[in-house]
C-alpha cells in the first residue's frame, strides 16, 4: 500500500504540492489527470524520492520514503518508474538494458537476470529485438523497453509519468496496450496521464489535480462522467 | 635536381638508430598521454567543482595549456626552470610539456563528455534502485567513454607529432635522432624523407589500432 | 626591476621584430590557408568518391607528418634543387599548406551542413548554381563552422613558432637567442608566453561565446 499524507513540495518560492492525501491499495490502478503544472508528475518523483518533500509523509508498505534512515535504493526496487522520455541506455542492447539492474542492484547471476529480462521483454512484445540497440528503435518500442526494464526488477508498484506524451500519435496505442496488459496482470499502478479515455477504461480511481491539490477523486464514473466540481468540468470540457 | 644523387645506403645503415628514435617518440607520447589523462580527470573535476580554489587552479592550467605554443612550454621546462637551478633533460622537458598540454585539452574533453550525458539517464538509473557508484559504473562512464574516445585518439596522434619538437632541445626521439644522423652524413633529404614516412606509418598504425579497439569494445552504436 | 637590467632597448627592438614576424607569418598562413582550404573544401563537398579519396589522402599526409619535418624537408628540397628561398618564404608556403589541410576539413563540413532543402529552395527562387554557392552555401556553411575556424587559426598562430627551425626569426627564436645572450630565461619566456596568451585567450573565448550562441 502506498499512503500519501499531507505532502507539500516547493521549488524555491513556487509551491507545487500544497497538501496531497492519497492512498493506493495493492492491485489498484490510480490515474492522475490535470493541467500541466498542477503537480501530477512532481508527486510521482516524490514517491520515488527523486525529489525531496517539504512536509508530510509518503509511506510504502509501512516504510517512510523520506525518512533519512530509509535505504532509498532498496525501496526504489519496489517502485518501478517509467518516464515521459524513455531514457534507454544507448550503449547497451535491449536485453542488456533490461538485465542490468537485476544483475547489479539485486545481485542476480547474468543468466538469471537475462532470463527475467527476456521474459519481461517478450511480455511487452520486444522478444525479437533482444540483441538490437535501442537507438535504432521507434519511440514506442523504446518506451516499451523502459517498461520492461522497470518490470525486470519485479516491483509490486509501477509509476508511469505521462508515458505517451512524447510519442508520435500512431505509437501511443502500442504503449497503452502494454499498460492494459499490466492491469490485467494485477499490477498496482499510478499513471499520470493525458489520455482521458484510457484513464476511464483502466482505472479503479481517478484523481483530478488542480494547482497542487486534489480537486476531485473517485471512480472513473464519478470523476469523469459526473464531475461535481466546476474546475473538473472545465478541464474535461477542454480535453475531451 | 639533376645534380642531386640520392644515397639511400647510409640511411638504411642507420635504420636501427631511426627505429630506436621512433621507439622513444612512441614512448614519450604514450607516457605523456597516460599521465595527462590522470591529471585531466582531476582538472575536469576541479573545473566542475564548487570550491573556488580547485576551480581556479584547473582553469588556469587549462587556459595556459590551450593558449600557448607547445614549443613555449618545452622551452619553459628546458630553459625556464633552469633559472631555479632545476635542469631537466630534453626527454623530461618534452615529456612535461606534453603532459601539461594533454592534461589541459583532455580536461575540457572529459568535462564536455560528462556534460553531454543527459541528466535523465541519471534519474532513470536511480529509479531502478542503483546507487551513485553503480549509476556511474554502468550508465554514465561507459557512455562518456564512447564520446571522449575519438578526441582522445586525436590527442594521442597530436602528441606523437608534437614530440618532434624534441629536435629543438636535442632530444633523441625520431626527429632529433634524424637530425643527429644527417648532420654526420649530410644526407638531410634522405634522412628526413624516411623520418616523414615513419611518422606517417606510426600515426596510421595508431589510428588503425584505435579503430579496431573501438569496434571490439563499443559494439553499440551511439547517436 | 633588477631582473631587467641586462636587457637593453636594443633587445626590446629585437623582441618586437620577433613579435611582428610571428604576426606576419601567422596572418599570411591563415589567409592563404583559409582561401585554399575553402576551395579544396568546396571541391571535396561537391566531387565524387574517387576525387575525394585522392584529395583526402594528400591532405592526410600533410596532417600526419610533423610540421617541423615538413619545414626541414621542403627547405632542404628547394636548396638541393638549386632554388633556395628565404626562410620567410619557405615558412609561409609550408605553414599555408599545413593550414589549408586543416581548413579544408572545416569548410567541407561547413558546406555539408547546409541542408539540401535550403539549396533547393534557393534554386526554386531562380538562383543559378554559382549564385546559390555565393549567396547561400558559403554564408550559411561558413557561419556554422566559424568556431572551428577560430580553433584552427589559433593553432596556426601557436604552430608558427615551429618555423624557427628553418631559421625564421619569429618570436620564440628571438627569445631563445636573447636567452643565450642574457641568461635571463624565465623573464623572457614569461613575457613571450604572455604575448601568445593575450592573442589566443580572447579569441578562444570569443569562439566559445559564438559556439554557445549558435547552440541556442
Amino acid at each position: 500500500m502506498i499512503e500519501i499524507k499531507g505532502v507539500h513540495k516547493s521549488f524555491g518560492d513556487l509551491e507545487v504540492l500544497k497538501g496531497i492525501d492519497l492512498t493506493v491499495n495493492r492491485g489498484e490502478v490510480v490515474s492522475i489527470i490535470g493541467a500541466s503544472g498542477s503537480g501530477k508528475s512532481t508527486l510521482l518523483y516524490c514517491i520515488n524520492a527523486i525529489e525531496s518533500i517539504n512536509k508530510g509523509n509518503i509511506i510504502v508498505d509501512g516504510i517512510d520514503v523520506h525518512d533519512k534512515k530509509t535505504d532509498i535504493n532498496a525501496l526504489r526496487q519496489n517502485l518501478g518508474m517509467v518516464f515521459q522520455q524513455w531514457n534507454s541506455f544507448p550503449h547497451l542492447t535491449v536485453l542488456e538494458n533490461a538485465a542490468l539492474a537485476p544483475q547489479v542492484v539485486k545481485g542476480f547471476s547474468k543468466e538469471k537476470a537475462e532470463e527475467i529480462a527476456t521474459k519481461e521483454l517478450k511480455h511487452v512484445g520486444l522478444g525479437d529485438k533482444l540483441h538490437e540497440y535501442p537507438t535504432k528503435m521507434s519511440g514506442g518500442q523504446q518506451q516499451r523497453l523502459a517498461i520492461a526494464r522497470a518490470l525486470a526488477m519485479e516491483p509490486p508498484y509501477m509509476l508511469f509519468d505521462e508515458v505517451t506524451s512524447a510519442l508520435d500519435p500512431e505509437l501511443v496505442g502500442e504503449v497503452l496496450d502494454t499498460l492494459r496488459l499490466l492491469r490485467d496482470d494485477g499490477m498496482t499502478m499510478i499513471c499520470v496521464t493525458h489520455e482521458i479515455a484510457f484513464a476511464k477504461e483502466v482505472s479503479d480511481k481517478v484523481a483530478f489535480f488542480h494547482e497542487g491539490l486534489i480537486e476531485e477523486i473517485g471512480t472513473p464514473q464519478e470523476v469523469l462522467d459526473n464531475p461535481q466540481k466546476e474546475r473538473t468540468q472545465q478541464f474535461l470540457s477542454k480535453v475531451l | 635536381m639533376d645534380n642531386y644523387e640520392f644515397h639511400w645506403n647510409v640511411v638504411f645503415d642507420a635504420f636501427p638508430q631511426l627505429l630506436t628514435g621512433a621507439f622513444t617518440t612512441v614512448h614519450v607520447s604514450v607516457l605523456s598521454m597516460l599521465v595527462g589523462i590522470i591529471i585531466a580527470v582531476l582538472l575536469a573535476l576541479g573545473k566542475m567543482s564548487e570550491t573556488k580554489v580547485f576551480y581556479h587552479i584547473a582553469n588556469i592550467w587549462i587556459e595556459i595549456a590551450r593558449n600557448t605554443p607547445a614549443l613555449f612550454l618545452i622551452y619553459m621546462a628546458y630553459f625556464g626552470l633552469g633559472a631555479y637551478g632545476i635542469h631537466l633533460s630534453p626527454y623530461v622537458s618534452v615529456f612535461s610539456a606534453l603532459v601539461f598540454i594533454n592534461a589541459g585539452y583532455l580536461a575540457e574533453t572529459f568535462r564536455g563528455g560528462f556534460q553531454s550525458i543527459p541528466k535523465t539517464q541519471y534519474s532513470a538509473a536511480k529509479s531502478l534502485g542503483m546507487n551513485n557508484i553503480k549509476v556511474y559504473r554502468y550508465i554514465i562512464l561507459p557512455q562518456m567513454f564512447r564520446r571522449i574516445y575519438h578526441p582522445m585518439t586525436n590527442q594521442f596522434v597530436w602528441s606523437i607529432l608534437m614530440s618532434s619538437l624534441g629536435i629543438l632541445v636535442g632530444m633523441n626521439e625520431l626527429s632529433g635522432e634524424t637530425q643527429r644522423l644527417q648532420s654526420t652524413s649530410f644526407r638531410t633529404l634522405e634522412f628526413f624523407m624516411v623520418a616523414a614516412v615513419m611518422y606517417y606509418v606510426i600515426t596510421k598504425l595508431v589510428l588503425l589500432a584505435a579503430d579496431l579497439i573501438a569496434k571490439k569494445v563499443f559494439k553499440g552504436e551511439i547517436s | 626591476m633588477n631582473l631587467f637590467t641586462p636587457l637593453s632597448w636594443n633587445d626590446a627592438g629585437f623582441i618586437l621584430t620577433g613579435i611582428l614576424n610571428t604576426v606576419y607569418i601567422s596572418v599570411i598562413a591563415i589567409v592563404v590557408g583559409s582561401l585554399l582550404g575553402l576551395l579544396i573544401g568546396f571541391i571535396r563537398a561537391e566531387s565524387n568518391k574517387t576525387v575525394n579519396v585522392f584529395l583526402g589522402a594528400v591532405l592526410d599526409v600533410l596532417r600526419s607528418v610533423p610540421l617541423i619535418i615538413q619545414l626541414i624537408l621542403f627547405s632542404t628540397f628547394i636548396g638541393v634543387m638549386g632554388f633556395p628561398l628565404p626562410p620567410f618564404v619557405t615558412g609561409s608556403i609550408i605553414l599555408s599548406l599545413y593550414t589549408m589541410a586543416f581548413m579544408s576539413e572545416v569548410f567541407r563540413s561547413g558546406f555539408n551542413s547546409v541542408p539540401v532543402s535550403m539549396v533547393k529552395a534557393s534554386r526554386s527562387l531562380g538562383m543559378n548554381y554559382l549564385q546559390t554557392v555565393r549567396y547561400i552555401r558559403i554564408p550559411i556553411g561558413m557561419r556554422a563552422v566559424f568556431p572551428s575556424w577560430i580553433g584552427v587559426a589559433l593553432s596556426v598562430i601557436k604552430d608558427s613558432a615551429l618555423v624557427s627551425v628553418i631559421g625564421y626569426m619569429e618570436l620564440l627564436r628571438t627569445a631563445e637567442q636573447l636567452i643565450s645572450r642574457t641568461q635571463q630565461p624565465l623573464m623572457i619566456l614569461i613575457g613571450v608566453g604572455l604575448f601568445y596568451f593575450m592573442i589566443s585567450y580572447p579569441l578562444s573565448r570569443y569562439g566559445k561565446y559564438i559556439e554557445r550562441k549558435m547552440e541556442i
